[in-house]
């Protein structure tokens, strides 16, 4: 047992034998080719980034290049509009990953219990997953449009001609609408494996026992499935956090709607101000790597424990 | 040997030019490329696409990687003085450098307008090909109506209380986006301002909003934001979205380019179009409206110059075919397919020959681009031009009394690079 177990796993220097620290060693070798690509293919922007980012260089002016050290995040950081997208896209993250859990756990239900039609409901559920972002952004832009759109003639609340897109918070909310639509069955695809997690055994047990619906839910069915819940609150948080094709399609980052990667886009690519471009674009990574750590250390997210139970 | 220098140029043994061109037109670009190819060289187009920020993302991106097949391309005239100051433009020619810089003065046969939106740092990088220009468009009836006399120069307030007091709208472009600037720069010139002056200093730029022109700049555009003659699609409203009102009574007073004409012309009987004959005679055109009462308007300048890359592997055929592209009856030919203007004064009197547009109309579109206002020539244009669009956006939050001042400041940190946009 021990024997099989050095084989397999040597723990340390002292119980190697001369062949395993051999082919250790040749196994290392022969993956270094491809660790040296995959340095240079990821590595190599991010460093390029870091570089640029201490420039102050317009593309469209190469003469007036000047090194400025960490200036460039110093105007990012005390510069009022990158707090306010930050702030917006923390918004877009938070309530639409709010909404997404309920609605998403909602249809996992229905996907999980449904007896018939079935892969027509789930078919059904998944088709939005399915249609490319900015074909929805544009689908949801008609719809929401006062002119042309149906929205405005389905809620009674509103007058016929009320510009969504006018103001800043009903630009947001269709913004978020757009994005709740297209990723919830994500969400709910992930629950449905959580879902299916849950022993049918326990769930009989809680009933046997006098169990409400509303207790088996609480006490037995979301227990149960506590990590698939974090693994996609994780995943989803992540993706919302990065949001930039609905709002380019929607209001190209009008009306306050604008999000850090739409902010980043603007300066780098529509204004070429590669430098504090840059600058941003190294802030939005360490700001995306903040939140991963934040969700997995404030919810305990234990990723090793939700990959073998699914 | 020679055979592998015969593959390198393309399977006939000829080189092919790559002309970029923008989706306006593209019919008769398609045809000029036929004829303008030659023994020597094909012309193949390549479309971009339609917002004219996407062109340039797209143009840039290429010109920035040194892409050698770039050889001619389609340029709206704000991009002219960024891509020649990124060193990104080929010279044009000696004589027909020379030519465009005497119809700055009046002595070419360029328009005088379409002339200096092709000129940086006293150089000539690009060829006008079509000169894009705005008018007054409106109903003779909802005028008459509101007792306005359209032979005399109106003003901006004119029109507004005109439309406000008949029940019609003031159509304009206001969404967050570059006609938004296209608008505002127009209202400013106008009153006799700019939005920058020295745009040659680049990030020293001197910000002139902050002006009695600026103000009364912010005036109208407030003006018409509180009153009844706005439309209800105001803030997003671009030059497509204002077609429609013209056909609904009592109508419209609505500043646009050239192609209402023949989009109008060409819908009657149709959804958005005039009803019949009779309607499209009522459809009226006049000079773009006054800022200020007593003082001569500035019409924007649009329009399309046929640049020639720095990096093309074939910078003589592609100034000859560049040269081909914007002959005469290229011109001609465009204006009359595709309602596109000439930009040369032999094309146009061949255009109002024609008989295709009415004369009027013709001349108008001609003093239209000669006494016109371009945007500011910068390197740093965008800048400027989100800069603009972040603190005058959306219309009804323009306050003569602040937003002068308040984006002149702004845009000063902007372009030192002082502040994020």
């Amino acid at each position: 047992m021990t024997g099989a177990h050095v084989a397999t796993a040597p723990t340390g220097g002292a119980v190697d034998s001369d062949r395993t620290r051999a082919e250790n060693s040749l196994g290392r070798r022969l993956v270094l080719p491809a660790v040296v690509l995959m340095l240079l293919v990821t590595a190599f922007p991010m460093l390029r980034a870091i570089w640029l980012s201490t420039f102050d260089y317009s593309l469209t002016a190469p003469d007036e290049r000047s090194f400025v050290g960490l200036s460039n995040y110093w105007t990012a950081l005390t510069d009022d509009l990158f707090w306010q997208t930050t702030g917006i896209t923390v918004f877009y993250m938070v309530f639409t990953v709010a909404v997404e859990l309920v609605i998403g756990f909602a249809f996992a239900m229905v996907m999980h219990r449904v007896i018939f039609a079935r892969g027509v409901v789930r078919t059904s559920i998944l088709i939005p997953y399915g249609i490319i972002t900015v074909v929805s952004g544009f689908a949801w832009q008609f719809a929401f449009s006062s002119t042309n759109g149906f929205v405005n003639g389905w809620l009674p609340f509103i007058g016929d001609d009320f510009n969504w897109f006018g103001e800043s918070m009903p630009a947001i909310v269709a913004i978020c609408v757009s994005e709740i639509w297209k990723t919830t069955p994500f969400m709910s695809l992930l629950l449905l494996a959580g879902l299916a997690q849950v022993s049918e055994d326990m769930l009989e047990a809680a009933k046997v026992d006098g169990a409400t619906w509303w207790q088996r839910l609480f006490k037995v069915i979301l227990p149960n499935m506590r990590a698939a819940i974090m693994v996609a609150v994780l995943f989803r948080a992540l993706d919302a956090y990065r949001i930039f094709d609905n709002i380019f399609v929607m209001t190209n980052g009008a009306q306050d709607t604008a999000s850090i990667s739409f902010l980043t886009y603007r300066q780098t690519i529509e204004q070429f101000q590669l430098g504090l471009g840059s600058a941003l674009s190294v802030l939005l990574f360490l700001s995306v790597l903040l939140v991963a750590y934040l969700i997995v250390k404030l919810f305990r997210v234990d990723l090793a424990a939700a990959r073998q139970e699914g | 040997m020679s055979t592998a220098l015969l593959a390198a140029c393309g399977a006939e043994g000829k080189p092919e030019l790559h002309w970029y061109v923008n989706p306006d037109g593209v019919d008769t670009f398609e045809t000029y490329a036929d004829t303008c190819s030659t023994d020597e060289y094909d012309i193949s187009v390549e479309q971009l696409p339609s917002s004219a920020t996407d062109q340039r993302v797209q143009l840039a991106r290429r010109l920035a990687a040194e892409d050698s097949s770039t050889d001619l391309m389609n340029l709206d005239p704000v991009f002219v003085a960024e891509f020649a100051n990124a060193g990104w433009l080929a010279e044009v020619p000696e004589e027909t450098a020379e030519e465009i810089m005497g119809s700055v003065e009046g002595q070419g046969s360029y328009l005088a307008g379409a002339a200096e939106t092709v000129i940086w740092d006293d150089t000539v990088y690009a060829l006008p090909q079509w000169a894009n220009t705005q008018v007054l468009w409106y109903r003779k009836s909802l005028a008459e109506a509101a007792g306005l006399d359209m032979t005399q120069p109106v003003t901006w307030q004119q029109i507004i209380d005109a439309a406000a007091t008949e029940g019609g709208s003031v159509g304009v472009q206001a969404n967050r986006y570059e006609g938004y600037v296209v608008w505002l720069n127009a209202l400013i010139q106008g009153a006799g301002g700019e939005i920058v002056g020295n745009t040659e200093a680049g990030r020293d730029a001197e910000v002139e909003l902050d002006s009695d022109a600026g103000r009364a700049a912010a005036g109208v555009v407030q003006a018409l934001a509180d009153s009844d003659a706005a439309q209800p699609d105001l803030s997003v409203s671009n030059e497509g979205t204002v077609l429609g009102p013209m056909w609904t009574d009592p109508g419209e007073f609505m500043v646009n380019w050239t192609f209402v004409y023949a989009t109008y012309r060409d819908t009657v009987g149709q959804p958005g179009g005039p009803a019949d004959e009779q309607a499209f005679e009522d459809l009226g055109w006049a000079r773009y409206p006054a800022t200020v009462e007593g003082e001569e308007s500035r019409p924007p300048i649009g329009g399309i110059h046929i640049g020639v890359g720095a990096y093309s592997d074939h910078p003589d055929h592609a100034a000859e075919a560049a040269a081909c592209v914007t002959s005469t009856q290229a011109q001609v030919d465009l204006a009359l397919n595709n309602g596109l203007m000439p930009s040369t004064e032999e094309a146009y009197e061949e255009v109002a020959d024609s008989g295709e547009f009415p004369e009027d109309l013709i001349d108008l579109y001609r003093t239209s681009v000669d006494t016109g206002g371009p945007r500011p020539k910068s390197a740093f244009y965008p800048l400027i031009s989100n800069a603009v669009q972040d603190q005058w956006h959306s219309p009804a939050s323009v306050d003569p009394d602040r937003t002068p001042q308040r984006s002149a400041d702004f845009l000063r940190a902007v372009l030192s690079g002082e502040e994020l946009l």
